[in-house]
């Protein structure tokens, strides 16, 4: 699917970046950077409730292209500044993370894990 | 921060050395100097995986660093064959290194896991992600974590 679907299944707004169009398969979702860090498996969004710096500097790490931010969390503008540099999506979902990782899994999107 | 040179392809790198502070002082800044490293090796032409190596076992040192030891330097060696990162603190030390390397161990306050760090991940993600590492700590002087990602041929 694209960042595009993403935000259309999530009923996201995003609040920077315009790479819409580009192609993701694997996603992960966490408030704990350092377990996002520990599973290299070309994930290209990143889920998470937690709102700093360091959650856009993980994805960039990671070379993901989107970041959804849970449960309505608004990133700061620093955070939007950093992710503007870096060229990735940032978007916002009312949606809790439990739901938003179940709809977008349901839709195709997956953890790059075997199960 | 403070970077010595560029240069065009990674066939021209010759023990290039870059040398960066990690301020203690400001969380939002921890990464930084990987940021910068990342971004140098991606001009240099290094392979995707050997970069995304080098980015997070660098940024997990560097965040470790500002979490546990109020910042410190981080001097890279970048050779055709051969990253080399070497972070240096004047932290409190560690107590015991064979704990530390456990995955889920963790010393950090509970405000540090609030920012989504201090899950005891650090050490052991480093080591996942390099082909050496070697520690040396003194308890009340410091930490010096040396780490090398070698970049196949």
């Amino acid at each position: 699917m694209t960042i595009a679907d993403v935000q259309k299944i999530l009923k996201a707004e995003v609040v920077c970046g315009n790479n819409l169009t580009a192609e993701v398969h694997n996603a992960c979702g966490s408030d704990m950077m350092s377990d996002v860090l520990a599973f290299v498996k070309d994930q290209s969004v990143l889920l998470s409730g937690l709102v700093n710096t360091q959650v856009v500097r993980t994805a960039e790490m990671m070379d993901m292209l989107c970041v959804v931010f849970v449960r309505g969390k608004e990133p700061t503008a620093e955070m939007i500044e950093l992710a503007e540099e870096f060229g990735i999506v940032l978007m916002k979902t009312p949606l809790r993370m439990f739901t938003a990782c179940g709809l977008l899994y349901a839709n195709g999107l997956h953890g790059g894990d075997k199960i | 921060m403070q970077m010595v040179c560029t240069v065009a392809t990674r066939y021209e790198v010759n023990n290039l050395k870059l040398h960066y502070d990690v301020s203690g002082d400001d969380f939002t800044r921890a990464g930084e100097a990987s940021g910068a490293i990342k971004a140098t090796l991606k001009r240099l032409g290094f392979p995707a995986d050997v970069i995304r190596r080098v980015a997070i076992a660098m940024y997990e040192g560097e965040i470790n660093m500002v979490i546990h030891a109020d910042g410190g330097v981080a001097d890279v060696e970048i050779e055709p064959d051969l990253i080399v990162i070497t972070l240096t603190d004047r932290g409190p030390g560690i107590p015991d290194v064979e704990k530390a390397m456990q995955e889920g161990f963790s010393t950090a306050p509970e405000t540090v896991r609030n920012l989504g760090f201090g899950a005891g991940m650090g050490l052991p993600n480093i080591k996942r992600y390099t082909d050496t590492l070697t520690i040396d700590t003194e308890i009340g002087k410091g930490t010096c974590i040396r780490m090398t990602i070698a970049v196949p041929a």
